[in-house]
């Protein structure tokens, strides 16, 4: 902090002019004081708030935790009328749909990445670059009434029945794909997911691979690679935990979406093998049944359901950021 | 000769065709994006009305309009602003001015960029256990609360990312004429990255222009129209998600105009955000 009252240092007279003109520096040193106070203060809120998160979370799982002990985490028993309660299920649909939607999503999102920065013409580039970020910040719940109205009976009578046929009477996965055209089920879900994240990775990726120094590109296609050959062999191996931690952020994302999820994933709390089927995830298994969770015992596994997808995200989200922050460090250090 | 010609075919057309894949993984992507702003236009323009703005819920097969849940979404968004801002701004600035390395900034950035990516539903459920539990019922200043939770960590993030682009001549300048600390803030550096935070909280209110799962366990819904604090408020998200959830086919046309409106809205604070961020840079 900038000392006021230091008699001996140069350019005191010009201090003292400043300080008598405002107010005289005592008064000065004590708003200078209860500024710094209220900013330190604003900073612990948000420290408060992540705790008041995890406390409030923790105390209201706790009866559900107590009752069930880890049992909660491992069965699928899901009855509000016997007041038994188990996760399995939600926890497989969240893990299932988010690794789908990943997996559809990623690719095609490092693909997008990679037309922008290297492929796209220099006109276009900033306008579809602007485009997919504004696409990012489309609330989900437009996604999750778009899944529900126009993809899933579109998916269900023109897509599913030719899917159903051809994978089904496949040995060894058919399975995967058993049952009737529901239209919603996992892989819808997955689906819009995928979508929903899709701008999202896009546009991270692209700012990560914008982090390249044009050196290292330009003396790539100096020795005659292709444009292929610069992105496999120096801007992925350069960006590599910026890409990871990018796609990590996505699934953070995914894992805790609720309304493009809720729409379209049939709310069944059990655990089916084929990806055609309703199931259930945290984050929608919440929101469809808190208005109607009567008795603590039904409230509390709401709530301690949720607390476990606070923990999730948390560790995925922490990952993201130490990936990220490790693509800066990388960044700063070439600079020097 | 044959041999470098086969090799150099080779690159070539793997090059091509890795060009090809990541092209048509634009296109692809792209599409489903258009797509859906493309029904969102043709599905939910044909049900804006003057209705719509003036009237409230109907009751299922009788016309009616989103006047209280828009209403009800701007007060909680106004609420949550008014709340969220000066913590997210002015911790924003200790973290750029005053904490920069100390370990406690150190975790309180970090523990912010997970506030800002946590799943929103989860900030519902702390508001849930916190404010409803406690004032024994659902009400919009808890939804306001909620929202105000989501509206900080972005405040916070952006506030320090314009405050660390000012230059440190700036600063030492100002301290150097003599001025404490707070004054080089609000004269100097504050004014300097004034744009940069305009643009955070602009940012903000899109981001909870349209968010749900937070307003569900706080300010529940509400049929009517409704300006009370404490009591349930209708917003637009959860109109949508109640009545898109119904079986009418009048609440979905409903539920596309909201989902229009929100977008819109949505569309125009981002694109305004990115004007006032761009144009002073």
């Amino acid at each position: 902090m900038t000392s006021i009252t230091d008699t001996e240092a140069p350019g005191m007279n010009l201090a003292e002019n400043y300080a008598l003109k405002v107010r005289g520096a005592k008064q000065l040193e004590g708003a200078d004081r209860r500024f710094f106070g209220l900013t330190l203060a604003s900073a612990i809120t948000v420290l408060l708030i992540f705790a008041g998160v995890f406390i409030a979370l923790f105390k209201g799982a706790w009866p559900a935790l107590h009752e069930f002990g880890f049992a909660f985490f491992v069965t699928q028993k899901w009855n509000p009328v016997t007041e038994k309660f188990g996760i399995l299920a939600p926890i497989y649909g969240t893990l299932v749909t988010s690794a789908l939607a990943m997996a559809f999503a990623v690719p095609i999102g490092i693909g997008v990445a990679i037309f922008l920065t290297e492929i796209c013409p220099r006109a276009l580039r900033r306008s579809i670059g602007i485009a997919i970020e504004l696409l990012a910040g489309i609330p989900s719940i437009i996604y999750g009434i778009w899944g529900l109205f126009v993809f899933a009976p579109f998916f269900q009578k023109n897509i599913q029945p030719f899917l159903i046929d051809i994978l089904h009477p496949i040995p060894f996965i058919g399975f995967l794909f058993e049952g009737p055209p529901y239209g919603i089920g996992i892989f819808t879900a997955s689906l819009i997911l995928a979508i929903m994240i899709l701008p999202l990775i896009s546009s991270i990726t692209r700012d990560v691979f914008d982090t390249v120094p044009p050196m290292l590109k330009e003396a790539g296609y100096g020795l005659g690679c292709t444009t292929w050959e610069v992105i496999w062999n120096v801007v992925l191996p350069y960006t590599r935990n910026g890409v990871v931690g990018g796609a990590m952020l996505a699934l953070g994302r995914a894992l805790g979406e609720t309304m493009a999820v809720t729409f379209v994933i049939g709310n069944a709390h059990k655990i089916d093998p084929s990806i055609f089927h309703p199931g259930t995830t945290i984050s929608a298994a919440i929101a469809n049944e808190f208005a109607e969770a009567v008795g603590e015992l039904y409230m509390s596994s709401l709530l301690a359901a949720g607390f476990f997808l606070f923990i999730i995200t948390f560790v995925v989200l922490a990952g993201a950021q130490w990936m990220l922050a490790s693509l800066d460090k990388a960044a700063g250090g070439s600079k020097k | 000769m044959i041999k470098t010609n086969r090799l150099y075919g080779g690159r070539k057309f793997k090059n091509n065709l890795f060009i090809g894949l990541s092209t048509s993984a634009a296109v692809f992507g792209i599409m489903w994006l258009l797509l859906i702003l493309f029904t969102l236009v043709t599905e939910g323009f044909g049900g804006i009305n003057l209705a719509v703005f003036t009237e409230s819920t109907p009751a299922p097969g009788e016309t009616g309009g989103l006047a209280n849940a828009i209403v009800g979404s701007l007060i909680m968004i106004v609420l949550a602003v008014i709340i969220g801002t000066p913590i997210g701004i002015l911790a924003g600035t200790y973290l750029a001015e005053y904490g920069r390395h100390t370990k406690l900034a150190i975790v309180v950035r970090n523990l912010n960029d997970i506030l800002l990516s946590a799943p929103s539903i989860v900030i519902g459920l702390f508001v849930y256990e916190t404010l409803v539990l406690t004032m024994g019922h659902f009400s919009a200043i808890a939804g306001a609360f909620a929202l105000a939770v989501i509206v900080i960590p972005v405040v916070v993030r952006t506030s320090e990312n314009m405050l660390l682009l000012i230059p440190n001549a700036l600063r030492e300048a100002a301290s150097a004429l003599g001025a404490p600390t707070s004054h080089v803030i609000h004269q100097v550096t504050w004014k300097a990255a004034q744009a940069g935070i305009i643009t955070g909280v602009l940012l903000a209110i899109a981001r909870i222009s349209g968010e749900t799962a937070p307003l569900l366990f706080t300010a529940l819904n509400n049929q009517w129209f409704s300006t009370k604090l404490d009591a349930p408020m209708a917003s637009i998200p959860a109109a949508i998600f109640q009545m898109a959830m119904s079986p009418y086919e009048d609440w979905h046309r409903l539920a596309w105009s909201g989902a229009l409106i929100v977008t819109a809205a949505v569309l125009l604070l981002s694109i305004l955000a990115r004007m006032i961020g761009t144009h002073r840079r």
